[in-house]
C-alpha cells in the first residue's frame, strides 16, 4: 500500500491501516521483488525417473509492475504460479531452480515461515472463488481471518477492516454482505470477495489464476478494472495468468508466453503483440479473432500441444511450426535476448522480423 | 487453412493408442499377480485328481493326524484324509460356488440398478427402497437366515446369496447410470433417433459396467468367506465333500496339537482373497479409462 | 454434396422458434426454495421468437442465465416447452421427438470430451446412424463415413480409431461429422469451441464457415465469445433473461447497437488492440437471478439509459431498421451516442 493510501486509512481513525506495510521486509534496493530462476516442476514417478511439466523457467517482477503469463492449457503456467504460492498439488513438486522473494529464496524457507508471509507479502485469486472460499463461513470472517491473523487486528478491528475492503472491492451493501455466505452471492460478487480476501492484508504480489475466466463479459470487465485500480493505488505487482491474450493486454504491461513448460517469448505486452518474434506467440496472435478487425483471416496453428510425457526432442513447438529447420529438432533454443528488452526461444526469431501479421 | 492442409497436419498428429495402452497392460504388476494367483487355483481346481493320487473323501483311520511327510505334504486328518488333496479339492467347491454365486446377483442386479437409474421414476424409487430394505441388514445374518429357510446345501447357498447381493450390483449400476445418462454422447444418441434400449445396451453398458465387474471380483471374495463361514456354522456343503470351511471346522479341535489342520484351508481362503482383490484392483486401472490416463 | 440441407426458397426459415416460453417450478425440494429466497418460479426463457435463415450462421450470444441453452435443449427436444412453438422447414417439430423429428436438428456440443463415446471406434459411431436413419444402401455406408470425414478435414484412417486419440479439436470435428451424417435441416452448436486451446480454435470456427459456404449449411451457433460471434456469423441475437433483445445483420450489430445491453457487451469485449479502448458505456452490476425478473424493461437496473417508462414498460422486439431489431423503448436515444472508432488501420 502505498504511502498515501497508509495516511488516508489513518486518518479515519476508525481501523487501523488495512497495510501491515510496517511488518513489511525493507524492499532491496536493486533486487527484484519476485525472480524465478530456472524453475523445474514435476513429478518423480520413481527414482531415476522424473517428468518435468515446467522446464527452466526464469523470470522477474519488479515492484509495481503486472506481468501476464499466457499459455494454453497443459502449458505448465498454472504450476508456474501454483510453485510460488508453495500450492503445487501433489504429486507435483519443485524440482529444481529458485523462487526469490525480495531476495531471499522461498524454497529454502522452512515450511512454516513461508506460510507466515501468503498474505501479508503475497496473496493468491484462484479462477473459482466457490472452491477458494469456506462454504460454511461468513464471507466477511473470511476476509478478516487473515488481518486477525497476521496484522494481529482484534475480531471487531478486523471486521470493520473486512467491510472496509469489500467497500473498496466495489460491493454494494458491504456491511449487510459481510453476513453472507459464498453460495448467496453471484459469481462476480465472489470473486469480489476473494480479491478483498487476497489484498486485506496489503499483500506487495499478487498471483491471479485466470480469475475471470469463469465470469461473464460484462463481469470481466468489471472486476479486471477492479484489479487495475487496487494495483495503482497500492504499487502491488501482479503475476496474472490467463489463456486470454486480450484480457493480458488490458490488464498488464509485461508478457511471457509459455508452451509446453518453457517461456518461449516475454517482453512488454505492447511491443511482443506488435512485433511477435516466436512462432508460437505470433500463431496465436493470428489464430485469434480480434474484435478491431473482424475481417482479418483467421490462421490456425496445425496441430496440437504435445504430450507432458512425450515432448519432442529439441524446440516443443518444432513440429507445429512454419519456420522449422533441421536443427530446431536437434536443440532445445535458449531463450535470448533478440530486441532491447525482449526474450525469444526460437533459433529462427529473426525471420520473423519483417513479416507483417495477415 | 483449407480443409485438405488441417487433414494432413491432423494425420500427421495423431495419438498413436493401440501400442499405449498395450504397455497399460503390461505395466499394471496388479492384474498379472492377480491373474497369476488365480489361474494358478483355478488350474488345481480343475486338474486336481491329475496334481494327486489320494481321495479326498475315502477315510483311512490307520493314517489319522500324521504330520507333514513326502507321502502327506501337509499331512492327514482326523479320519486320515490327505490335507493337501482335501485342499485341492476343496478349491473346487468354493471356487465354484464363489463364482456361480455372483452370476446371477450381479446380471439381475446390474439390470435393475441400471433401469431404475436410467429411466427414474417411480420405478427406480421401489427399486432403491428394496434396496435399503436389504442394506438396512447385515450380509450374514440375512444369508445365513436364508440359508437356515431353504435348508442347507449348494442350491440354497446360490438362492441365499443371490437374493441378498444383487442389491450391492443394483446400488453400483444406478449410480453409474446416474452419471452416464447426462453425457453429452447419451443426448447425441437420442439425437441420433436411437431407442432406449439401443443406447443402454450398446452406447451406455459398455462404458458403466467395469464397476460392477470390479465389483464382481470383490464379491466373490465376499461370497467364498459366506461359503467357508456357512460350512464353518453346519449350514454349508454336506459333510463328507472337501470344503474349506468344513476343513477348518474339523481342524480346530486340534488347534494345539496339529495346527496345521486348521491354518492351512484358512491360508487357502486368504491367497484366494488376496488373488481376486488384486485382479479387481487390477481390473479397474485396466478398465476405467480416466484412471489410467 | 446437397443431402446435408434442402434449402427451399419458398421457405423463409429452416428453423422458427414463436412465442417460446419455459418455466421451470422450483418447489421439488425445500432446499431450493430456501436457497432461492422462497420464489417458486424461474423464467429460463420469456416468449422467445428467432428464426434461422437457410445456409446462414446465426450466432446466439448471451451471458450465463440468459436461457441460451435452454433454447439448445428444447430446440433438440431434450427439455420441453412450456409454451409456444417450434418449426423445422416449415413443419412443426413435436415436443417429443420420433427417430425423424430427432434427426432434422442436430447438435454439436461444448465438451468435446464427454460429446464421445468412449467405447465405440468412429467407424462404429457414423456407419450406426447411417444404417439406423437408411441414409445410404448397406454397401455404401463406408463410402459415406469416408466422405463425411473428409468433409471435417479428416480421414479414412481413423474410422477404426477410438475418440481417445483424438485431441480436443480433432473430436469437435468427429462430433460435427456425426451431426451430419443424417443430413440435419438445422446444426446447433452450442459453444464449440469454448473448451478448445486458443490456437486449435481457429480451425473448427473456419470448419463452420467452410460448412457453411460450401454446402449450405444452416447454424445456429451459440456462443459468448463475441470476437469470435463477429467472425464467423451473417447474423447476431442477443438474448438477455429469456428474452432475446437485439437481432441485426453481424456488421450491423457491432457497430449501430441499438440495445443498451449490446452495446455494454461490446465495450466489455477484451481488445488485443492497443489503441483501442473499451469505456464510455459501462454497465453496472450483474444479471439478476431469473427467479427475479424485474418489472418493466428487464434490462433497466443496470442500464444508463433507464428512466421512469422503462421502469413501467416492458418492450417488445421491434423494427429498428432494415432487417435490425431491438428490444429498448431508448433505441433511438442510443443511436446518438457513437460507438468508439474500432481502428482498422493494419500494422
Amino acid at each position: 500500500m502505498s504511502a498515501g493510501t497508509t495516511t488516508q486509512a489513518t486518518g479515519q481513525g476508525t481501523a487501523p491501516a488495512p497495510a501491515g506495510r510496517a511488518s513489511h521486509a525493507p524492499v532491496q534496493p536493486g533486487v527484484p521483488l519476485l525472480s524465478v530462476q530456472d524453475l523445474t516442476v514435476g513429478v518423480r514417478p520413481s527414482r531415476d525417473r522424473t517428468v518435468s511439466i515446467v522446464e527452466g523457467v526464469s523470470f522477474d517482477v519488479e515492484p509495481g509492475q503486472r506481468m501476464g503469463i499466457v499459455g494454453e492449457s497443459g502449458s505448465g503456467k498454472s504450476l508456474t504460479l501454483r510453485a510460488i504460492a508453495g500450492l503445487l498439488p501433489k504429486p507435483v513438486e519443485v524440482l529444481s531452480g529458485r523462487v526469490e522473494y525480495n531476495g531471499v529464496d522461498l524454497l529454502a524457507m522452512p515450511a512454516k515461515k513461508r506460510r507466515t508471509l501468503m498474505g501479508p507479502e503475497i496473496a493468491m485469486i484462484f479462477q473459482e472463488p466457490m472452491t477458494a472460499l469456506n462454504p460454511v463461513v461468513r464471507v466477511g470472517d473470511q476476509i478478516a481471518e487473515g488481518p486477525r491473523r497476521h496484522l494481529g487486528l482484534s475480531a471487531k478491528e478486523a471486521g470493520e477492516l473486512a467491510v472496509q475492503m469489500m467497500a473498496r472491492t466495489g460491493i454494494p451493501d458491504p456491511a449487510r454482505r459481510a453476513r453472507a455466505y459464498p453460495h448467496e452471492l453471484s459469481g462476480g460478487l465472489r470473486q469480489r470477495i476473494m480479491i478483498a480476501m487476497a489484498v486485506s492484508c496489503g499483500p506487495r504480489l499478487l498471483l491471479c489464476d485466470e480469475p475471470t475466466t469463469a465470469l461473464d463479459v460484462t463481469v470481466q470487465l468489471q472486476v479486471l478494472r477492479l484489479l487495475e485500480k487496487l494495483c495503482d493505488e497500492t504499487g502491488t505487482s501482479l503475476v496474472f495468468v490467463t489463456h486470454d491474450l486480450a484480457v493480458v493486454n488490458q490488464t498488464c504491461s509485461e508478457l511471457a508466453v509459455m508452451y509446453a513448460g518453457h517461456i518461449v517469448e516475454s517482453g512488454r505486452v505492447k511491443d511482443t503483440f506488435r512485433q511477435p518474434r516466436h512462432p508460437y506467440t505470433r500463431g496465436l496472435l493470428e489464430s485469434a479473432p480480434d474484435f478491431d478487425r473482424p475481417d482479418r483471416l483467421l490462421i490456425p496453428i496445425p496441430g496440437f500441444p504435445p504430450n507432458v510425457s512425450d515432448r519432442p526432442e529439441g524446440c516443443p513447438f518444432a513440429p507445429r511450426c512454419g519456420y522449422v529447420r533441421p536443427h530446431c529438432t536437434e536443440a532445445m533454443p535458449p531463450l535470448a535476448e533478440v530486441l532491447p528488452g525482449r526474450l525469444a526461444a526460437c533459433f529462427e526469431s529473426d525471420r520473423l522480423d519483417d513479416e507483417v501479421l495477415a | 487453412m483449407t480443409t485438405a492442409a488441417v487433414a494432413t497436419a491432423t494425420r500427421a498428429m495423431r495419438r498413436p493408442a493401440r501400442s499405449r495402452s498395450l504397455k497399460a497392460w503390461y505395466r499394471n504388476g496388479t492384474l498379472v499377480a492377480g491373474m497369476v494367483i488365480v489361474g494358478l487355483l483355478v488350474l488345481a481346481a480343475v486338474f486336481a485328481p491329475l496334481i494327486t493320487h489320494y481321495d479326498p473323501i475315502k477315510q483311512d483311520l490307520q493314517n489319522a493326524l500324521l504330520s507333514p511327510s513326502a507321502d502327506h505334504w501337509l499331512g492327514t486328518d482326523k479320519y486320515g484324509r490327505d490335507v493337501y488333496t482335501r485342499l485341492v479339492y476343496g478349491a473346487r467347491v468354493d471356487l465354484r460356488i464363489g463364482f456361480l454365486a455372483v452370476l446371477i446377483p450381479f446380471v439381475v442386479g446390474s439390470v435393475a440398478g441400471a433401469l431404475a437409474g436410467y429411466f427414474g421414476g417411480w420405478g427406480d424409487t421401489i427399486v432403491m427402497r428394496i434396496v435399503d430394505v436389504f442394506f438396512a441388514f447385515p450380509f450374514y445374518v440375512l444369508v445365513i437366515v436364508l440359508v437356515f429357510v431353504f435348508g442347507s446345501g449348494e442350491k440354497s447357498i446360490y438362492l441365499a446369496i443371490a437374493a441378498v447381493s444383487w442389491v450391492a450390483y443394483a446400488k453400483i449400476m444406478r449410480g453409474e447410470l446416474l452419471v452416464a445418462k447426462k453425457q453429452d454422447y447419451v443426448v447425441a444418441a437420442r439425437l441420433g433417433g436411437m431407442s432406449h434400449g439401443r443406447i443402454l445396451v450398446r452406447h451406455i453398458a459398455p462404458n458403466v459396467m467395469s464397476q460392477a465387474l470390479i465389483y464382481a471380483m470383490s464379491d466373490i471374495v465376499l461370497d467364498i468367506l459366506a461359503i467357508v463361514t456357512l460350512g464353518y456354522l453346519g449350514l454349508g456343503i454336506a459333510p463328507p465333500t472337501a470344503e474349506w470351511g468344513s476343513m477348518i471346522l474339523d481342524g480346530q479341535e486340534f488347534i494345539t496339537t496339529f495346527w496345521l489342520q486348521a491354518t492351512i484351508p484358512g491360508l487357502a481362503v486368504v491367497v484366494t482373497s488376496l488373488g481376486l482383490s488384486l485382479l479387481g484392483d487390477g481390473l479397474s486401472d485396466l478398465l476405467s479409462p480416466e484412471r489410467r490416463k | 454434396m446437397n443431402g446435408t440441407t434442402t434449402p427451399e426458397t419458398s421457405e423463409p426459415s429452416v428453423l422458427r422458434v414463436s412465442a417460446l416460453t419455459k418455466r421451470y417450478e422450483s418447489g421439488t425440494s425445500w432446499l431450493s426454495r430456501l436457497a432461492n429466497g422462497g420464489t417458486g418460479t424461474l423464467t429460463a426463457l420469456d416468449g422467445v421468437d428467432l428464426h434461422v435463415r437457410p445456409g446462414e450462421i446465426l450466432a446466439l450470444v448471451g451471458e450465463s442465465g440468459s436461457g441460451k441453452s435452454t433454447l439448445a435443449k428444447i430446440l433438440v427436444g431434450s427439455t420441453t416447452a412450456s409454451s409456444g412453438e417450434v418449426s423445422v422447414a416449415g413443419e412443426p417439430a413435436p415436443a417429443r421427438r420420433d427417430k425423424e423429428s430427432s434427426r432434422r436438428v442436430q447438435m454439436v456440443f461444448q465438451d468435446p470430451y464427454s460429446s464421445l463415446n468412449p467405447r465405440i471406434p468412429i467407424g462404429r459411431m457414423l456407419s450406426e446412424l447411417l444404417l439406423l436413419h437408411k441414409i445410404v444402401p448397406r454397401s455404401q455406408v463406408r463410402a459415406e463415413s469416408v466422405r463425411l470425414l473428409n468433409l471435417v478435414g479428416l480421414e479414412e484412417d481413423v474410422l477404426g480409431a477410438y475418440p481417445s486419440q483424438f485431441s480436443g479439436g480433432q473430436r469437435q470435428r468427429l462430433a460435427i461429422a456425426r451431426a451430419l451424417a443424417v443430413r440435419p435441416e438445422v446444426l446447433i452448436a452450442d459453444e464449440p469451441v469454448s473448451a478448445l486451446d486458443v490456437s486449435v480454435q481457429a480451425t473448427i470456427l473456419d470448419l463452420f464457415a467452410t460448412l457453411r459456404t460450401e454446402l449450405g449449411l444452416s447454424i445456429l451457433f451459440i456462443a459468448h465469445n463475441l470476437a469470435v460471434v463477429q467472425h464467423l456469423a451473417d447474423r447476431v441475437a442477443v438474448m438477455y433473461l429469456g428474452r432475446i433483445v437485439e437481432v441485426a445483420e453481424t456488421a450491423q450489430l457491432f457497430t449501430e447497437p441499438r440495445h443498451p445491453y449490446t452495446r455494454a457487451l461490446i465495450d466489455s469485449i477484451p481488445r488485443m488492440t492497443e489503441t483501442s479502448v473499451n469505456d464510455g458505456f459501462e454497465v453496472e452490476g450483474e444479471p439478476p437471478s431469473p427467479y427475479d425478473v424485474p418489472a418493466g424493461c428487464r434490462f433497466h437496473p443496470r442500464c444508463p439509459l433507464a428512466s421512469e417508462i422503462c421502469r413501467e414498460n416492458d418492450p417488445p422486439l421491434l423494427a429498428v431498421g432494415p432487417a435490425h431489431e431491438s428490444a429498448c423503448l431508448k433505441a433511438g436515444e442510443l443511436a446518438l451516442i457513437p460507438v468508439p472508432n474500432v481502428p482498422q488501420e493494419h500494422r
